[in-house]
């Protein structure tokens, strides 16, 4: 039983680290978002507020994915599900 | 090393219709909505047509801001959203900057958040149904072929969650964050100092270090989530109105 327990723990903290890996997405999409922003700030820079405005709230919204990663790897390391299951 | 990560703590509880538990979220929302009602009452006190003092133009200035932050966005027609956008916009910046005070946040509870993303699903859909009568919200699901209503219902209900969700996960990940830097930073003090008498049991660096993470997670993921927050709902309800 102990030692069912250490796997089912050992495998909550590396699908804790494997959830995460889903933070690659919004990195690379913001990333991209950021550059288009910054060529158009650099083509119209009389716009840079407008620019940034959308930039940020395009970015929020990227960032979807890797928060729902994020909820994920938290619900994993915190709560236990799994582990608190076996009881 | 020890790392204190938890949710919310149980305060007290209210010994009526089977005992309502009163978290650390809700304490520190109240001692939050406080602080936001002094400062409202101190700013909006003695208003005058003529000579305004201080105050009154930093008032003023305030209003003006929001007011012109939601007519762009949502036009003109829709300067009466502004009061309650206002208001998200403080309570929420306030509540996630209240982690400067060593408080714990409130917006790091999903409560909080789902609770204000549902309103805003409320008001999308009470928006939908004022614009477009009970009839064209129910069409609405069917557009533009009856087969995409469940894709049509799912991307409504998936609306609060994910706003919720984005909320949330920016501040609480900003929470777990700083505490594992400042346990690691213990350890770290504890391993490097750790051999001189009184100095080794003071984490020394500890000082300074969290102070420049707390400008990424507390200053600008705050005031950054609250204005996202804000943006997306009045997106949302000036959309629901086409």
């Amino acid at each position: 039983m102990e030692l069912t327990r250490a796997i089912v723990l050992a495998a909550e903290a590396v699908g804790a680290g494997l959830a995460m890996i889903a933070g690659i997405g919004p990195g690379v999409g913001q990333g991209f978002a950021a550059g288009k922003a910054a060529e158009a700030v650099g083509r119209q820079p009389e716009a840079k507020g407008d620019v940034t405005t959308t930039m940020l709230l395009g970015c929020a919204v990227a960032e979807s994915t890797g928060i729902y990663s994020l909820i994920i790897a938290l619900l994993l390391l915190f709560m236990h599900p799994f582990a608190s299951a076996l009881n | 090393m020890n790392i204190d990560v938890h949710g919310p703590k149980i305060l007290f509880e209210i010994p009526i219709l089977g005992g309502i538990r009163v978290s650390e979220t809700i304490v520190n929302m109240w001692i939050i909505m406080a602080v936001i009602t002094l400062i409202c009452f101190f700013l909006g006190r003695n208003l005058k047509v003529k000579n305004p003092s201080k105050r009154q133009l930093v008032a003023e200035k305030a209003v003006i801001m929001i007011t012109n932050m939601v007519t762009g966005v949502m036009g003109k027609r829709n300067a009466h959203w502004a009061p309650y956008i206002g208001t998200l916009l403080l309570l929420s910046a306030f509540s996630s900057l209240s982690s400067l005070t060593g408080l714990r946040p409130p917006t790091a509870d999903l409560n909080t958040t789902l609770g204000w993303a549902l309103v805003t699903f409320v008001m999308i859909q009470a928006t939908k149904i004022k614009y477009h009568g009970v009839g064209g919200w129910l069409k609405g699901f069917a557009d533009p072929v009856v087969v995409m209503t469940p894709m049509n219902i799912i991307s409504e209900l998936a609306t609060p969650i994910s706003m919720s969700f984005r909320h949330f996960g920016n501040i609480a990940a900003g929470l777990v964050i700083t505490s594992l830097i400042y346990g690691s930073l213990a350890a770290l003090s504890g391993a490097v100092l750790g051999w001189i008498p009184v100095l080794g049991d003071i984490p020394l660096f500890q000082v300074g270090l969290p102070a420049f993470l707390s400008i990424y997670f507390d200053l600008f993921t705050s005031c950054l989530q609250a204005y996202i927050f804000c943006m997306l709902t009045m997106v949302f309800v000036s959309n629901a109105q086409e």
